[in-house]
Order: C-alpha cells, then structure tokens, then sequence
C-alpha cells in the first residue's frame, strides 16, 4: 500500500508504475487495430488446422500422384514473388495514407492489387490444370487436404482484393478520414497476415511436398 | 524521462503503426524487409532443388527459413516488435502461437502414433476375408 501512495505522488517512474498511470480508455485506433489483431490471429489458429490436417495427409495418396509428381515450382516462385511484392505495394500504400498523398495511395494500391490477381490468375490455371489431369481433390486424401488448405489461402487472398478495391473507393468518395484510416490499418494487417500464410504454404506443401 | 509526470504518456501501438518517424525511414524499413525475405525466399527455393547439401537436413532447413521469414514479415511488415508500447500485441502473439504448436504438434504426433500402433493394412485385409 505504501508504494501505492508514494506513486500517486510525484515520481511514479522511479517505482516502474507508468503504465498505471494511464488516463481513460486507449484511443480508437488502437482499440480497432487490437480487435483485429485477435481476429487475424484466430485466423491463423484456423489456418494451422489446415496445416495439421494437410501434415498429416501429405502421404496419403491412395495410388494417386504425389506432390513431387504434380507442383510447378517454376509457378510457385512466380506466385511468392508477385505475393511479396503487393505486401510491400501495400505497405507503400500505408505510408501514402499517413502522409495522405491521394496519388501515391492510388498508384500502391492498383500495384497492390494487380500482383494480388496475377497471384490468383496463376493459382486459378494451377488448380484447373491439376482437376483436368485427374488430380482433382476427390483423387485421394492427399489432394483433399491440399485443396482445401491452398484454396482456403486463395479465397482469403479474393476476399482481399474485393476489401482492397473497397478501400480504394472509399478513399476516393470520403478522403482520409479518421474512420477509413482505421479501416485501412485493418486491411493493411490482413494483407501482409496473408503473406505469412502464404510463407508457410510454399514452405510446408510445395518445398517439402517436392522435396520428400 | 523525469518530466514524464503530468504530460500525457506515449500510449500503446495498433498493431501495425509504427512509432512516428520520417517518411524516408520508413519506406528504407519496408525496404530492408523486402530483401531480407526475398534473400530467404530464394534460398529456401534453392535448397529444396540442390543436391549440394546433405538431403536429411533439407526439411528441417526449410522450416527454419520459413519461421524466420515469418518474423521478418511480422517485424518489417506488421511493426510488431519487443517494444514496451506493442507489449498487448506481442503478447496476443505469443497466445496464438501457443495454439498454433499445440495444434500442428499434437495432431503429428497423435497421428504418428496411431500410424505406428496400426496393424498393417495387408493384415487387416487378411482379417476381413
């Protein structure tokens, strides 16, 4: 109790209690970022059960063809390279917006998105060359799980180009506002999460999938 | 830090906002992200395809690259880092990857179990018969 009462005095740092110090609730902008912070990490929660379930089925191919059969890692490298680069467009995009310059806003998210559905267009024609080879994911568990766990990460990365373009259109009609610069945060957190999965997506199914 | 008393405090960080520094800084910070996980990237693609090291240790190379361009894209990209003002974020982290390793962990090793206690499947065919 003592110290207590020494820290409502005048030296509450020399006891290490700034951080009771602090006054009313945090600002909005860290309270929106955090929520979606748990989300994005729920996310990935899911996603490891994906990843689980594709470890444990990679050797399963009931006869079929295996990984090392089927991926083009030519295709995948080109696919890493257009993911990683629009995560770093959309980090350009973020600095745009702090210092709320409409032009470069605009030019890092077309670039953003463009990289984003080149990625989807390779993956498309990866997947409809995989079903019309009879690879598709009825063929064996193996190929179910692969779906499944790269299709998952596919949609994620569609859902993200409709938010994308979302943002673009309501930076343009409302400006930067306070409130669609919280949105963006949020967009920007969802877009580079998604490159993480997608680190351990060719890392886990294509490298070692290849590999083994 | 002694006249910190009566100002208003550096708040938390949203998970994703960096602490303000120039625009110059920042893009380098991008920047330097970009080619550290480009510099992974390649190499992870180059030992899954080379014969010029010892094949067992290939797997585990991978992983360790994978888990290590992750946080590179964590640090560079999301700005969570170890700083006092990120300590909610990193610790929200640290709980999700507890469940993650749980996860990935106790399904291999459950499976691998069962695998392992399993009658092989020419036998059980034979029980059927």
């Amino acid at each position: 109790m003592m110290s207590i009462a020494v820290a409502h005095g005048h030296d509450a740092h020399v006891i290490g209690l700034e951080d009771a110090a602090h006054e009313g609730p945090a600002p909005k902008r860290i309270i929106t970022g955090f929520g979606f912070w748990i989300f994005l990490l729920s996310d990935i929660v899911m996603f490891s059960c994906f990843f689980a379930a594709f470890a444990v089925l990679s050797g399963q191919t009931a006869g079929g063809p295996s990984g090392a059969e089927l991926f083009n890692l030519r295709n995948v490298a080109i696919e890493t390279a257009f993911l990683l680069l629009s995560s770093f467009a959309c980090g350009m995009a973020s600095i745009a917006a702090e210092v709320r310059s409409h032009l470069w806003f605009y030019m890092a998210m077309a670039v953003t998105c463009l990289l984003g559905l080149g990625f989807l267009t390779i993956e498309f024609r990866e997947f409809a060359d995989l079903v019309a080879r009879g690879a598709g994911p009825s063929r064996s568990a193996f190929l179910s799980a692969f779906f499944a766990l790269v299709g998952c990460h596919g949609l994620h990365v569609s859902a993200g180009i409709l938010w994308l373009l979302t943002m673009m259109a309501q930076v343009f009609a409302k400006g930067f506002r306070a409130d669609i610069l919280r949105r963006f945060l949020c967009f920007a957190l969802f877009w580079h999460a998604l490159d993480i999965i997608w680190v351990a997506v060719f890392s886990v199914v294509y490298l070692l999938g290849s590999a083994a | 830090m002694s006249d910190s008393h009566g100002v208003p405090q550096q708040a938390d960080l949203a998970p994703g906002d960096q602490e303000a520094v120039s625009v110059k800084i920042r893009v380098l910070g991008y920047l330097v992200g970009l080619g550290l996980a480009v510099l992974l990237t390649a190499t992870s693609f180059f030992i899954a395809g080379t014969d010029l090291v010892w094949q067992p240790s290939i797997p585990v190379a991978i992983i360790v690259l994978a888990i290590a361009q992750m946080g590179v894209h964590l640090v560079f990209f999301l700005h969570i880092t170890t700083g006092p003002d990120n300590a909610n974020n990193v610790l929200a982290l640290a709980f999700g990857l507890l469940i993650v390793f749980l996860v990935i962990g106790g399904s291999l090793w459950i499976m691998a179990n069962l695998n392992e206690r399993m009658m092989p499947m020419d036998q059980i065919m034979q029980m059927q018969r």
